[in-house]
């Protein structure tokens, strides 16, 4: 009934090629980001925004940036953790011994770190697929885990092997309290997602999905694999390298390698599965899903008076990943995007079946 | 001298544990084409069973034989592996029987995760033990050609009989029953195999059931080495870059890669590590694989991959 | 039959042996195809007439000869630069992008004429845009002349297979190429959907001028359409000439029939 696309006729190809073409979703998404920037930060409680709201912006972020590589252009990748890590600890060098360096450019500059490394591992992309190409990531992965934690020149010689930062501020701006830290990754994160929309539907983004789809015939129509492959390398390394160095700086403030592990990599692979592969919406649906799941396994055996302890949880929250992995790549492969957008398709035709 | 050749030594068992996952893998890849990453979790769930069984059986029964106790153990790890094999064909594999190799992947993921989890919460996540009677005494081999002779665990050499002797069951296996001819038929040509009538569903049962009984005994000898705990899945991970070298069709490519990857990180590790800060066993397999990968993607033994229009 | 007068040799393949391991699948061919004109490739199933395309197109590297386009010869080029000489494919079995709409599928064809960068494209406001909507224009125009207008933001795999066909010469078009080679275009295509489809192939050629080459094995078609028709049979040339010249070639009917015993 109220979702009705009546009487909205595009009159020009710029007007049928909007990010959100139809009204009702313009006015939704104006709502969200009024209450997402005013309201939210206004009531929320210090808990929501620390715990929950934060950590999956910047987990969204990752997972949009994953998604480019893995649901856009069909690259498999099992070490973004690594490339997370390279973001960061980048940023924290050129923090820590640049005199003066602002925020701002020490997470753009930790993001253009992993740019280069990501391009650089992107390389044996373009003679292997699908199992080589994950082995190959895995490699960057681990050598991360190990080049963090060894090469003192990386931590700035911390003898603890973990490194912190302090007292953040934007054009001086001190960034402190969890409401600034918010609004700050909620701007960082709407750049992006409308950088990274404006290049999914352009042709750089056609170009993406058609090495996915079928690359032989790519190649047959002029796109360069090498160019598209390594573009979308660089691309997904910039924005999971930023992600990163946000990670580190406003969400842990201080971090040791250990926070960009291989379990990082599978936990945003997930995210980007479950969420729908190949949507930017998606990326944040799964990255939302993730972060509440463990909560709510927590919660829900207290509310129905059943505890159990906490290993059972996250054994079970093992268990139920697994089995929803499996379950939305039998089921709907498009994950929780395309249900959201079939749900949508229901409801122009509401209160009518057809 | 003697040094270096404890060290080898030493690569070459450890290298054999790592043949011995890797050899899961390929099983699995040949007859059916999915790249199996739960391959290491299955090590663990199996490992796992093994040794709470040895646990819970002589409580139950009352029976103390640590060789029928251990026997029946086993037995019943074997059951559980094939009922394992059972359900994630009826439940998975079935179900994504047309997709591509990247969906399937991502699946196996999802199997490890759901296997990680689950045997924990069945098994328990503390470190368990398993005594299946291995001598754990080192030996003196070589008296006579090295002075003092070499120093070998008599563990690691036992574990390495029973690996060769398991390769070799299986290459009778594969070569002369029908079963195995069978089993490689599906792995050649899937669609022409259905053809002339043999089931495919059953014989990727039996395929998943057979790389269940080899994670089964990998994870024996090495839960006896090391002890059963959740980072063997992670070791279990190791398995990949061997069958990178190896190539992925390739059963002696397995035992071979596995043997070059053991001996290279352990020689990598006392030679090149000093120099680069220690610890560099966590990403030396990965990163020749990757060298390997650029060169030479089919490995040393695997098929070339022609991409036909 | 073309329209315009065929002009000079703008396509000169010359001696293409192809071997797959032990199996040749063509032997020391030549041909040559002259520019505005209709050229068929046919012979019996196996002949070696996809492998040839194939070695045109950049797909197949040949270990011997060479092949000319407008006198640039190569033989050890890659597909993306023949596509940027000006050859488009169609494919015998499709090789549309499954996971994209006809009208992505056809805009892809439009990626060797789109120029902006990469940070233009993540602006969009502006120059990305503006070309965006001008190569959108061109598009929608083969949308209307293959008469899929309703079909534009439908998932390609959704689409009956008659339909698919025209989308993957659509995105053939979008390259504008000067040499067009579609691989069997009408398989398993009705009689009416054969006849829209010729309609098409002699449209662009009118049209456009463009040279096309194609493989078929419905002999109306071929007859009807072509200017000139290349015979293989197990990889080697058996007949070359007009469609009435081959149709009464000897060795041209026993490699279909058979020879009398």
């Amino acid at each position: 009934m109220l979702y009705r696309e009546n009487g909205q006729f595009k009159t020009s190809y710029r007007g049928d090629q909007q990010i959100f073409p139809i009204v009702q979703d313009r006015i939704a998404i104006g709502l969200l980001l009024l209450v997402a920037f005013i309201a939210v930060p206004l009531a929320a409680d210090e808990y929501l925004l620390r715990a929950i709201l934060i950590p999956f912006l910047i987990l969204s972020l990752a997972a949009l940036g994953l998604n480019i590589l893995v649901g856009y252009c069909g690259q498999i990748s099992l070490g973004t953790g690594a490339f997370m890590a390279v973001g960061a600890y980048a940023a924290y060098n050129f923090m820590v011994r640049i005199d003066g360096m602002p925020l701002l450019a020490a997470l753009l500059l930790g993001g253009l770190t992993s740019t280069v490394v990501g391009v650089l591992f992107g390389i044996p992309s373009l003679r292997i697929k699908g199992l080589y190409l994950a082995v190959a990531t895995l490699a960057a992965q681990f050598f991360a885990d190990w080049a963090f934690l060894r090469v003192p020149y990386f931590t700035n010689n911390s003898s603890s092997g973990s490194v912190s930062v302090a007292s953040l501020s934007v054009f001086g701006i001190p960034i402190e309290s969890p409401a600034s830290r918010y609004v700050f990754c909620l701007a960082i994160v709407c750049v992006f997602a409308l950088l990274a929309k404006n290049l999914v539907r352009g042709h750089l983004g056609r170009e993406w999905m058609a090495i996915r789809d079928m690359d032989v015939a790519a190649e047959v129509i002029g796109i360069r694999p090498v160019y598209a492959k390594l573009t979308a390398f660089a691309v997904s390394s910039f924005i999971v390298g930023v992600a990163g160095a946000l990670w580190g700086f406003v969400y842990l403030g201080s971090w040791e390698p250990a926070a960009f592990s291989i379990d990082r990599s599978f936990q945003l692979l997930f995210m980007v599965i479950i969420g729908g592969l190949g949507s930017i919406m998606g990326s944040f649906f799964g990255a939302a899903f993730i972060v509440l799941l463990p909560l709510f396994l927590n919660s829900v055996p207290r509310w129905l008076g059943i505890p159990i302890s906490v290993v059972t949880a996250s054994h079970l929250e093992f268990m139920i990943f697994g089995a929803l992995i499996v379950f939305f790549l039998i089921v709907e492969p498009h994950g929780l995007a395309r249900l959201w957008s079939t749900g949508k398709e229901k409801l122009r035709l509401w209160p009518f079946p057809h | 001298m003697g040094p270096f050749l404890e060290t080898l030594f030493g690569g070459l068992m450890v290298g054999m544990l790592y043949s011995l996952i890797a050899l899961g893998f390929v099983l699995i890849y040949k007859a059916s084409g999915v790249f199996n990453f739960a391959q290491g979790a299955m090590v663990l769930f199996a490992a796992l069973a093994m040794a709470r069984f040895a646990e819970w059986i002589p409580k139950l029964t009352g029976l103390n034989n640590k060789f029928i106790d251990n026997t029946i153990a086993f037995m019943l790890a074997v059951l559980v592996m094939i009922v394992l094999a059972w359900l994630i064909q009826k439940l998975v594999l079935g179900k994504l029987v047309n997709q591509e190799g990247i969906t399937l992947l991502m699946a196996t993921l999802g199997i490890t995760y759901f296997l990680e989890g689950s045997g924990q919460a069945l098994f328990g996540n503390d470190i368990y033990k398993i005594d299946i009677g291995m001598p754990k005494d080192p030996v003196f081999i070589f008296e006579k050609t090295f002075e003092g002779g070499l120093l070998i665990n008599k563990e690691d050499l036992y574990a390495a009989v029973i690996a060769a002797v398991l390769v070799a069951l299986l290459a009778l296996f594969f070569q002369k029953t029908a079963t195995g001819r069978a089993l490689r038929a599906v792995a050649d040509d899937h669609q022409a195999a259905q053809s002339i009538g043999i089931p495919l569903d059953r014989i990727w049962v039996i395929v998943w059931s057979v790389a269940g009984i080899v994670a089964l005994v990998a994870g024996v000898i090495w839960g006896s080495k090391l002890g059963v705990q959740f980072s063997l899945s992670l070791v279990a991970l190791k398995a990949l870059p061997v069958v990178i070298l190896g190539g992925l069709t390739s059963i002696p490519g397995a035992i071979i890669g596995g043997l070059i990857i053991g001996v290279g990180e352990k020689l990598s590790e006392i030679y090149l590590g000093p120099h680069l800060g220690g610890g560099i066993e966590i990403w030396f397999a990965y990163v020749l694989a990757l060298a390997f990968l650029l060169v030479r993607p089919q490995g040393l033994f695997g098929e070339k991959i022609i991409d036909r229009v | 039959m073309a329209a315009r007068q065929a002009g000079d040799v703008i396509l000169d393949v010359r001696n293409i042996s192809l071997r797959f391991g032990g199996v040749k699948a063509l032997s020391d061919i030549t041909f040559d195809v002259r520019e505005h004109e209709i050229r068929a490739i046919i012979g019996p199933n196996g002949a070696g007439k996809s492998s040839m395309l194939n070695c045109i197109n950049g797909v197949y590297q040949p270990q011997e000869g060479s092949i000319s386009l407008r006198g640039k010869t190569f033989s050890k080029m890659n597909s993306h630069q023949v596509a940027e000489m000006g050859v488009a494919r169609t494919f015998q079995n499709l090789a549309l992008f499954k996971g994209m709409s006809v009208l992505d599928n056809i805009m892809t064809g439009r990626n060797l004429k789109m120029k902006t960068n990469i940070f233009q494209q993540a602006l969009r406001w502006g120059a990305a845009e503006r070309e965006e909507t001008a190569h959108r224009r061109v598009v929608e125009g083969i949308i209307d002349f293959l008469e899929i207008q309703a079909y534009r933001k439908t998932p390609v795999g959704k689409m009956p297979y008659g339909l698919q066909k025209r989308v993957d010469l659509g995105r053939a078009l979008a390259m504008e190429p000067q040499v067009l080679l579609l691989d069997e275009p009408m398989a398993g295509m009705n009689v009416e959907e054969k006849q829209d489809m010729s309609r098409f192939i002699l449209d662009v050629n009118d049209e456009f001028g463009t040279t096309i080459v194609l493989i078929e094995h419905d002999m109306g078609v071929v007859m009807d359409i072509s200017d000139r028709v290349v015979v293989l049979d197990y990889g080697r040339k058996i007949g070359d000439g007009s469609p009435d010249e081959v149709r009464n070639n000897p060795d041209v009917i026993s490699a279909y029939l058979g020879t009398v015993h």
